[in-house]
């Protein structure tokens, strides 16, 4: 029986070595904020922070997470307590189906974890891992850039963007 | 005996910086001319140089990521040091907006810069110089018609003696020959064609063919595989280490979309090159493809696909390799991650997962290709229906990568193991970009 570290506890898991990541948190112990997408590593919808990094979870065995951190998005707020990231996408709306969004936060906090005053290009680059195919990309790049200056001090929220009132 | 061999290195470099001295150290400056306004080139021309400036990987080198085209400023590392690609737009004062056609021919031709100084072999003129006068105006034409962009080149940073450029002058002396690619009458207009272009424009060999410590190309193992960017350049002539033979159609396919399912895709410093050529003339891409076709040879009998390994052997151990523990097992890694795409088989469906039995980095004796993919992944090339190969590298630890590839080597190629691939992993990590 392996164990994962996730959000900061220990789940144990019935799940074999090989199990992708993503069947473990949904299946066994009913974390479903990280989605199932496509289950190829194509689209994003799965993506948790392994060691503060972004991993695409549908195609990462449960095996190589042994003795490292796992966060999903349970770990970074609730709805009654959301985390700044999450905030800062409630704020500018960026969800519009909202299947990709989950995996957005966690990409998007991923980056502000190791660099909390990215450039426009720099999140553009790091976002593009992750698919919207509603479309709301503008308003997603508006909430990184919320985000962003929500870490940067410390929660204080702010008006939103021109992006997001077009 | 270090001794002698330290004196031995001093005294090489003082004779060559003479010799260089002596010899033509520096070349007369030619005059600025007025900046060359678009309308003084033709419309063909302009296409015609368009075309061989995407054949000649212009960009490729003269673009830093995220910069603007031709405006240079990309970091060339060689054993010597790093090298900065200029800025080739027509900007007056930072880029060659005051060069005339004369001075531009000279430095494609000869190496030498309009202020007369020499110009290190990281431009490859030592291939440039066998481009016709009249495709290198055509260039000349494409560039001076771009935007120009005002973006000052970084110093080199190349350490005392190799700073000195009066040294290039005995480089040239040893191992530089100028002047055009004559035709060969035994062969066929499409082979001399392909030859024209691999040898000339196309510089292939400045990173398929291995470099001698000086720094130039070794013309005895011309096309014998070679470095570039932490990344071999496989060997494009008899030593090949493609399980599948190569057809000259298969080439062709590869270099124009970046793609060609049995071989694998176009990755790291090879994809520009695949974009590129897919925006040119078939005819030329169809030139190129039957000349290297030529040199690749007949397959030898060490070639073949590995045999399809059953099913089950995805989740049995790999024969030999690096180290094993419970949670960098290479055979669960593939069963987890990778069988997803190339299949517990290993023989990969259609555009996604490629075949791994046939694929060049499995079978490589160099595992550096294999570790940047998997750390990196892939990006689909421009013009192909691959799919995107996710980056391991956040995912993986170094242990669980060289793990990873301990078992892809015993499992879908039937070459030797690997040694040495923590290291490997390691290193190829120092230079990996973000998955």
């Amino acid at each position: 029986m392996l164990t994962l570290n996730i959000n900061g506890r220990p789940h144990p898991v019935e799940a074999e070595a090989a199990t992708p990541l993503l069947y473990a948190l949904r299946d066994e112990l009913g974390l479903n904020g990280a989605k199932f997408g496509c289950g190829l590593g194509q689209c994003g919808a799965c993506t948790v922070l392994l060691d503060d990094r972004p991993i695409l979870s549908c195609i990462t065995p449960i095996a190589v997470t042994q003795g490292r951190q796992i966060t999903t998005l349970e770990g970074l707020g609730g709805i009654d307590h959301p985390g700044p990231v999450q905030r800062a996408f409630i704020a500018e709306q960026a969800a519009q189906c909202g299947f990709c969004i989950a995996g957005m936060i966690m990409r998007a906090e991923g980056l502000l974890r190791r660099n909390a005053q990215p450039s426009d290009q720099e999140i553009r680059t790091h976002m593009r891992a992750n698919l919207c195919r509603c479309g709301t990309h503008m308003r997603i790049l508006a909430a990184v850039r919320r985000a962003a200056q929500a870490v940067r001090s410390a929660g204080v929220d702010t008006p939103p963007t021109q992006d997001a009132r077009r | 005996m270090r001794l002698r061999r330290a004196l031995f290195g001093v005294l090489s470099v003082v004779l060559l910086g003479a010799a260089g001295f002596l010899f033509f150290s520096r070349q007369p400056a030619l005059p600025a001319m007025q900046p060359a306004s678009a309308v003084s080139f033709e419309r063909a021309l302009i296409a015609k140089g368009a075309e061989l400036a995407l054949i000649g990987n212009c960009n490729v080198c003269h673009s830093k990521q995220g910069g603007a085209p031709y405006a240079g400023g990309r970091p060339l590392k060689t054993p010597f040091g790093t090298v900065y690609a200029t800025n080739i737009t027509p900007d007056a004062e930072t880029g060659i907006g005051v060069w005339s056609e004369t001075a531009f021919l000279r430095a494609m031709r000869e190496g030498v810069r309009r202020d007369g100084a020499h110009l290190y072999p990281a431009f490859p003129y030592d291939h440039y110089t066998k481009a016709s006068v009249g495709d290198l105006r055509a260039i000349y034409a494409f560039l001076m018609t771009r935007e120009p962009v005002r973006a000052e080149t970084p110093n080199n940073e190349l350490p005392f003696p190799w700073s000195e450029r009066a040294l290039i002058a005995g480089w040239k002396l040893l191992y530089f020959k100028a002047g055009e690619l004559k035709p060969d009458p035994t062969l066929s207009a499409e082979l001399n064609r392909g030859a024209y272009l691999v040898e000339g424009l196309a510089h292939c060999g400045a990173c398929h063919t291995p470099r001698n410590h000086w720094g130039a190309e070794a013309n005895d193992r011309y096309l014998g595989g070679g470095d570039i960017d932490g990344w071999h350049a496989p060997a494009l002539n008899g030593a090949s280490p493609a399980p599948v033979p190569w057809t000259s159609e298969q080439l062709f396919r590869y270099l124009t979309t970046g793609f060609e399912p049995p071989h694998g895709v176009a990755a790291g410093p090879m994809q520009p090159v695949a974009n590129n050529l897919g925006m040119v003339a078939e005819q030329d891409v169809k030139a190129i493809a039957a000349y290297i076709g030529a040199m690749l040879g007949p397959a030898t009998a060490n070639r073949r696909p590995a045999p399809v390994a059953p099913e089950a052997q995805a989740t049995s151990r790999p024969a030999g390799g690096d180290v094993k523990t419970a949670n960098s097992d290479g055979a669960v890694i593939y069963a987890g991650a990778c069988a997803l795409c190339h299949e517990p088989t290993g023989q990969g469906f259609s555009a996604h997962g490629i075949a791994l039995t046939s694929s060049k980095v499995v079978a490589m004796a160099d595992a550096r290709n294999l570790t940047h993919v998997i750390l990196e992944g892939i990006d689909p090339p421009k013009a192909s229906p691959a799919a995107l190969m996710p980056g391991f590298g956040a995912a993986f630890t170094d242990t669980q990568i060289a793990a990873l590839m301990a078992y892809l080597r015993a499992t879908f190629s039937n070459q030797p193991a690997w040694s040495g691939l923590e290291e490997t992993v390691r290193e190829a990590r120092q230079s990996a970009r973000e998955p």
